[in-house]
């Protein structure tokens, strides 16, 4: 009892970062990075039904240099949680566990997510007709 | 000292067949989300920089408010299952992490209730 001397598995910190562990832990980073981002949905939900002074308010927050710099960073969060959860979905029924094919699926779902945030973007600056 | 098997100390003390609830709970709020998002995301682009009345049109239309709903139903659903999990692997001192739980499910609900009454009366109220 109380053997303080044990030997410790080593620590977080000196394993080199590997593509599968840092995927891991950010897909539930951005999974709570969402969670901060569905109060916004909430706030522009709500102001929209208060009408259109709180409206606009909430318009000119989000069109700000921080609410696009944090709405860019939501859309990528959620387009990599979107499609890393589905290769979770995948794994779930038992398909691409072998190391190739699980280093091959994440690279692949950070450059879709990347991809997606990036079309989702150039979509809505051309819907403003261009003006940034 | 315990003279019973192993097997019949766990006889009776078994599996609720309810463990995996929470896992199957998560992955079909997650498979909801997948088209649900796909198609906020779709309309965001055309929403996000709208003036009110086309928001307020857009939000009114029954077929968007059904679908807005039942992503705000799911999301804070799954948020809550997420974010669960999440104070039980980092928080260690018990009462804190029950304490987190119940606030977050709390919190949860409070804004997934605040959200669709906000679809509501845009859509309803006129």
């Amino acid at each position: 009892m109380g053997n303080t001397d044990r030997p410790l598995s080593p620590h977080l910190q000196v394993y080199k970062p590997q593509l599968t562990a840092v995927l891991s832990i950010f897909h539930r980073a951005s999974g709570v990075f969402l969670v901060i981002g569905s109060l916004l949905l909430v706030c522009w939900l709500a102001a929209l039904a208060q009408g259109p002074e709180s409206y606009t308010n909430v318009q000119g927050l989000l069109g700000s240099g921080i609410g696009r710099t944090l709405l860019l960073a939501w859309v990528f969060a959620l387009f990599y949680h979107l499609c890393n959860g589905m290769r979770h979905l995948f794994w779930d029924m038992g398909l691409g566990f072998d190391i190739e094919t699980v280093y091959a699926s994440g690279k692949f779902v950070v450059v879709v997510a990347v991809a997606l945030t990036l079309i989702t973007f150039a979509l809505a600056y051309l819907m403003r007709g261009g003006a940034l | 000292m315990n003279m019973r098997a192993p097997l019949a100390r766990v006889r009776g003390h078994g599996s609720a067949k309810a463990g995996a609830h929470h896992w199957w709970a998560q992955r079909l709020s997650a498979i909801a989300l997948v088209p649900l998002f796909l198609w906020f995301v779709a309309s965001l682009v055309f929403v996000a920089t709208a003036d009110y009345a086309t928001a307020k049109e857009w939000v009114s239309s029954p077929y968007n408010s059904a679908l807005l709903i039942l992503l705000i139903g799911a999301l804070f659903y799954h948020a809550q299952l997420g974010m669960q999990v999440v104070f039980e692997d980092y928080v260690s001192t018990p009462w804190l992490q029950v304490a987190s739980i119940i606030l977050v499910k709390f919190l949860a609900l409070l804004l997934a209730v605040v959200a669709i009454v906000a679809v509501l009366s845009i859509a309803l109220g006129g």
